[in-house]
């Protein structure tokens, strides 16, 4: 069963409060609620936190043969998986349109904008590439789930290290773990997604990161992917209020602030993360 | 105070003995002179001190009705006579047209899709829908029932609603000193709250997600220091 839309009172508390820049949670309207990343074990098993908003993302490799068309390239597929878990509005079977957009927009992040260097990925033209599998498990759904599962699904990606392997002449030799050092993916840049939702009264700023009130009392959603260096990937707004050259300009300026933000963190955490892993050399 | 799980045994007796939530009697066999009483969610045990009265305490953010408890609901369908109330539980209950206070066939409460109610819970039986009233049935006085106006709505977990009904606890009196507030406490997970500035709303919800035993548990201290950084 779908919950119900949100009660007059709730909306106009937000509209008021949003209108005097106050959000419920305090943060200020263009403030990412700050994420918190955790690795597992293995290599390539993150779970990135917004707040409550919280997905699981693993990444694991396979030897196939690549498709006729596509020789010298690898293979990345994406499986997310949205279930009532994660909220009450998602339901088994039945994508919603707000589930479709998270997987297509996840699909134009994290694969079509090239973040992963899919001719590293070939091993032996036509015969032997890796195949990369991407499962992202929405756990919970607080509000902002893209924006969660984007950053969860790039950071397994550059936490990831495949193992090593050595071609001589038809021959593929796989060195395990323990023989050998697994090398990381070779990445073109790490792209982020950042969300913005727009409210129905144009005095409204504006907010980054909504909750799940806010959106689900937003008029309109932009998602803005880019990475640090300046590089606009994605922009996606489905519908919902106009907006004006100059609001989707600043909106990017924005987001170009927030992504080097990003970046710096989870740098940092990877680099935390590896630091504390013992990998055994023989 | 103990532990109990689901299908346990409980051994409570007294002549004039008073089962609450999570407690039931079964019929048990003639042989053994007290029909068994058993568990029926796992918590903590709990039971006053004479012993006439049992129940079991748990946290959950599921909603089982009650009758008698008071909850907030929100409408969400206008049906015949009376209305649709989404009270967080399995199925929505019913509330009649009639049952609010001065009400009669000509001149009933207008309350639209979205509005939220102070209701209390008249019938509850595991298979039937549950039914709300918004008045005292003896006196039909609204007894603080009724639509809830303005305002915001929390959702918290059980054990926290009940933590705010319990008069010793601290979080209301403090804020209740700094700036007058109101509020409605629903056991259904929802607390309605409403002051004059909204930055005092705001401040009130903050608390009440920081003392929530299920997400931080803050204490009295922790909640002064929080109201100091609001500015309140």
């Amino acid at each position: 069963m779908r919950p119900p839309s949100p009660s007059i009172p709730e909306k106009e508390f937000l509209f008021t409060a949003l209108k005097q820049s106050l959000r419920l949670d305090g943060r200020e309207p263009l403030e990412l609620r700050p994420p918190v990343l955790s690795f597992g074990p293995e290599l390539g098993w993150v779970e990135c936190a917004l707040g409550k908003t919280r997905v699981i993302a693993h990444v694991d490799a396979k030897m196939v043969k690549p498709p006729p068309e596509r020789p010298f390239e690898g293979i990345i597929t994406i499986h997310s998986e949205i279930s009532p878990m994660a909220s009450s509005e998602y339901e088994i079977g039945r994508p919603s349109e707000e589930e479709i957009t998270i997987t297509r927009m996840l699909d134009k992040v994290l694969k079509r904008s090239d973040a992963v260097d899919k001719e590293s990925l070939c091993i032996l033209a036509g015969q032997r590439v890796w195949h990369l599998r991407l499962t992202l498990h929405c756990l919970a759904d607080a509000g902002n789930m893209l924006d969660c599962a984007c950053l969860a699904g790039i950071v397994a990606l550059k936490h990831f290290r495949r193992p090593d392997v050595e071609v001589i002449g038809d021959e593929v030799t796989i060195h395990p773990p323990s023989e050998r050092a697994p090398v990381p993916l070779s990445m073109h840049h790490t792209p982020f997604c950042l969300t913005f939702a727009f409210f129905p009264d144009s005095e409204t700023s504006p907010v980054l990161d909504p909750s799940q009130l806010e959106q689900r009392l937003s008029a309109g959603l932009m998602s803005v992917a880019l990475n640090a260096q300046r590089e606009l990937c994605v922009v996606q707004k489905l519908g919902g209020v106009p907006l004006s050259l100059d609001e989707v300009l600043r909106i990017v300026n924005v987001a170009v602030l927030k992504a080097k933000e990003l970046d710096q963190l989870v740098d940092t955490r990877l680099k935390e993360d590896w630091l504390g892993r013992n990998v055994e050399l023989i | 105070m103990s532990l109990v799980l689901p299908g346990q045994h409980v051994a409570a007796q007294h002549v004039n003995l008073k089962l609450g939530p999570g407690l039931l009697q079964t019929s048990g066999d003639a042989s053994t002179s007290a029909p068994p009483i058993i568990a029926t969610r796992a918590g903590t045990l709990n039971h006053n001190p004479n012993g006439s009265k049992w129940w079991v305490e748990n946290n959950s953010r599921r909603y089982v009705p009650a009758a008698q408890e008071s909850v907030v609901g929100v409408i969400i369908q206008k049906a015949g006579e009376g209305f649709r109330v989404d009270i967080g539980s399995a199925q929505a209950a019913s509330l009649d047209g009639l049952a609010f206070e001065s009400a009669t066939k000509r001149n009933k409460p207008n309350l639209k899709i979205g509005s939220l109610v102070y209701a209390r819970v008249s019938l509850a039986h595991k298979d039937m829908e549950p039914e709300l009233e918004c008045f005292d049935a003896q006196t039909r006085k609204s007894e603080g029932f009724g639509e809830l106006k303005g305002g915001f709505m929390v959702r918290c977990s059980s054990a926290m609603c009940r933590q705010l009904l319990d008069s010793k606890h601290f979080l209301l009196p403090m804020l209740g000193a700094r700036f007058p507030l109101e509020t409605a406490i629903g056991v259904n997970g929802r607390v309605w709250v409403n002051a004059k500035d909204v930055r005092e709303v705001i401040g009130i919800a903050r608390c009440i997600e920081a003392v929530d035993p299920d997400v931080g548990g803050t204490d009295e201290a922790g909640i002064a220091n929080l109201l100091r950084n609001l500015g309140l």
